[in-house]
């Protein structure tokens, strides 16, 4: 059997049904097997956005994302996608073409050195120089890929290695002598938490990405309801613990909620869950949740420890480990946590989260994503650009799925949301898929609109267009004195662009037409890009400036 | 302070990349690396030297060794009953009133003379870091056409 054959056999082994692939020189073979295999294959128009498509694709349902692009300009054009989903533990397998072996290090016509530039930005890659390594070298891909810490993985192809001959193999399972996460946390560790939880008056949980990796939603809701400590979410995280529940505190950090941070700061017991404590959650580290012992549940050794200084360090797979915790816990010794959650209904009830509707009869951005979240009562995949869009998507949606809520948090990927949509709404044709973006972002992808068309992805696009790259904006105006360099855009008519590419677009400028419009979008049976005129220097808040400690907030204080 | 790591990798091309890019990408310097085969032909050792003062920045490197998929095992020598060795060889110009300095060096250090021609001499050293040290410091009487080292190597007790 053909190398290429080989592959895409191996690929359906793996129960791999979609790729999202760009052809060239170096994948002619691979695409000629595609071209009668039962896998189905979406073209993009670019291949950063192949790349988040496959993203988009397996953050929505927890499979294996598959992208494919050729050799040199291709595969460079993948690296911001296989960046995007190294920093999310998104599982990926990136298949490059690469010219002939013999040609290797020749500075060859379109040869870049793939292993080479992505081996900071992939869990693992390959080079494969002979055929018969094919099949296995696959089967380890994906792997690697979905298991332990997900990531994305490499496999670069030589274009000979793809015509060549062998026998073609399967294996059933892979023994990797030097990978052996570990999902069991230490039965030592399990009861030291729970001995501190039994004492704690002041609990908290941060949960982020790893609940929803690892499937642990249900774990998490059942030991927060039995030990009734309140949840605070990463945005990573959002969807893993419902967000209408009365435990529910909302998203930590930056741009969270005033009484997450506050309970953080006052907590005498911090538990995380699958969450590494970016510097966008824990602001100022010296005053961290001064008060808390902390403890540190994560399947990644390296995330532990890392700039936090924990207690207790239990290194396992988040549901796993949760499941040993419920099945360990003593209810009758925990203490009573009624004047703690008083506390947090103060400050609750004192700051929540908010907008003002006044002013200049502008639409207000926050308003336009509340009123998705009515019309759609939660039930969205909801996909996110990058910028204070995105924050407000995280604020002013409740997620109470996982999987529900798909953005780039690590690497904050302009460009990522509305591609991920298309490979989000592939995967789950019976959901609603919308993406909320920004005039700057949707721009960076914006050709994609041609593979909406071209396949008839029925998602919908949600412009919040105000003119500016408003996220550096409003940095500019809070700390360099409105000095707007770089960040006013003068942009197209996006409805006109939309009519362009044969895809329905809308524009609403006024907020009493918001409630209207949105109900259209969302019935139309077919894609719609709508261009939102919103207030054009309103600001995510509250926010804590870089540096800072997460209790010392601007706006949204009461 | 300087750590002496050692990593058992598997034996195959661009694992050498891996772990030299997991240093550079943290501005880290390695001293010194040097790789062989060990008894399994599938393994390779690494004992790669490195002067961390934050002891937290080398537990974060520890641990993002472990972490790459080729490393087997990972293992600090700096606290454990150890044996180290590094490799020098020096070609030294000879003369006649070298002679009898190199001579007399030769018996000090328990050196060995690898090669001896009309011209030159090649002194071989193998010992421990601060012998090499102290050898280098008397070499510098010496007219040297050329120096080499190698890195440090180590194998526990
Ligand atoms: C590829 C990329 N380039 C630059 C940035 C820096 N950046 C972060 S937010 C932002 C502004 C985004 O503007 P827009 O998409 O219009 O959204 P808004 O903040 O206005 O909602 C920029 C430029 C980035 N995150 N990604």
């Amino acid at each position: 059997m053909k190398g290429a054959k080989i592959l895409i056999e191996s690929l359906l082994k793996e129960g791999v049904e979609v790729i999202f692939g760009y052809p060239g020189g170096s994948v002619i073979p691979l695409f000629d097997s595609l071209y009668d295999s039962p896998i189905k294959l979406i073209v993009p128009r670019h291949e950063q956005a192949g790349a988040h498509m496959a993203d988009g694709y397996a953050r929505s349902t927890g499979k294996v994302g598959v992208c494919l692009a050729t050799s040199g300009p291709g595969a460079t054009n993948l690296t911001t996608g296989i960046a995007t989903a190294h920093m999310d533990s998104v599982s990926m397998v990136a298949i490059t073409g690469q010219v002939k072996n013999s040609l290797i290090g020749n500075d060859a016509f379109q040869e870049a050195d793939v292993t080479g530039i992505t081996r900071s930005i992939s869990k693992h890659n390959y080079l494969v120089k002979d055929v018969k390594d094919l099949a296995y070298t696959i089967k380890e891909a994906f792997y690697l890929a979905s298991s332990g810490r997900p990531g994305p993985v490499v496999i670069d192809l030589p274009v000979d290695v793809q015509m060549q001959d062998a026998k073609f193999d399967y294996f059933d399972k892979i023994e990797i002598r030097s990978y052996r996460p570990s999902h069991f946390g230490h039965a030592g560790q399990i009861k030291k938490i729970l001995k501190l939880i039994y004492s704690a008056k002041k609990p908290v949980l941060i949960t982020g990405g790893g609940i929803i990796i690892s499937g642990a939603n249900q774990e998490l809701l059942r030991f927060a309801e039995k030990t009734n400590i309140p949840v605070t979410t990463t945005f990573m995280g959002l969807g893993g613990f419902p967000s209408t529940h009365k435990l529910a505190l909302g998203m930590p950090g930056m741009h969270g909620t005033v009484y997450a941070n506050m309970a953080i700061t006052e907590s005498d017991l911090l538990i995380s869950v699958g969450s590494r404590f970016d510097d966008r959650v824990t602001g100022k580290l010296s005053e961290f949740a001064p008060k808390a012992k902390i403890v540190h549940i994560d399947i990644d050794p390296t995330s532990i420890s890392k700039n936090i200084n924990v207690d207790i360090p239990v290194v396992g797979d988040a549901k796993t480990v949760l499941e040993q915790l419920i099945e360990e816990l003593d209810e009758s010794k925990l203490s009573n946590l009624d004047s703690w959650h008083k506390n947090i209904e103060t400050w609750k009830k004192k700051n929540p989260l908010k907008y003002s509707q006044e002013k200049t009869g502008k639409i207000k951005p926050q308003y336009v994503i509340e009123e998705i979240y009515n019309q759609t009562k939660g039930g969205a995949i909801i996909v996110t650009e990058v910028g204070q869009h995105q924050m407000w998507a995280a604020q002013f949606y409740k997620y109470d799925y996982p999987r529900s809520f798909l953005s780039s948090g690590g690497l904050g990927t302009m460009g990522y949301g509305f591609p991920a949509a298309i490979g989000a709404k592939i995967a789950n044709s019976n959901k609603e898929v919308i993406v909320i973006a920004g005039d700057g972002s949707i721009q960076m992808n914006i050709q994609e609109l041609a593979t909406l068309s071209a396949y008839n992805v029925n998602i919908k696009i949600i412009i919040l267009n105000n003119n500016y790259l408003g996220m550096v904006r409003q940095w500019q105006e809070l700390f360099y004195d409105r000095r707007y360099s770089g960040t006013p855009l003068k942009n197209p008519d996006f409805v006109k662009v939309a009519e362009g590419y044969g895809i329905k677009g809308i524009r609403v400028k006024k907020p009493s037409d918001v409630k209207s419009a949105v109900k259209e979008i969302l019935s139309s049976k077919k894609p719609v890009l709508a261009d939102f005129w919103i207030e054009e220097e309103e600001n995510v808040f509250p926010m804590v400036p870089a540096g800072e400690a997460i209790n010392r907030m601007i706006g949204g204080m009461a | 302070m300087k750590h002496t790591i050692q990593a058992l990798v598997e034996n195959k091309f661009g694992v050498l990349a891996r772990v030299a890019s997991l240093f550079s990408a943290r501005g880290y310097n390695i001293s010194s690396l040097a790789v062989g085969e060990t008894q399994d032909p599938t393994i390779s050792c690494m004992t790669i030297v490195v002067s961390a003062e934050d002891e937290r920045i080398l537990e974060q490197i520890k641990k993002q060794l472990h972490k790459l998929i080729d490393v087997i095992t990972v293992i600090d020598f700096t606290r454990r009953d150890h044996i180290d060795r590094e490799l020098l060889l020096a070609k030294v110009v000879k003369t006649k009133e070298s002679k009898a300095t190199i001579d007399k060096l030769i018996k000090a250090y328990d050196l060995k003379l690898t090669e001896e021609t009309g011209g030159y001499c090649i002194i071989e050293v193998s010992a421990e870091h601060h012998k090499i040290k102290e050898v280098l410091q008397s070499l510098k009487k010496f007219e040297l056409k050329e120096l080499v080292r190698t890195g440090r190597i180590a194998i526990s007790k």
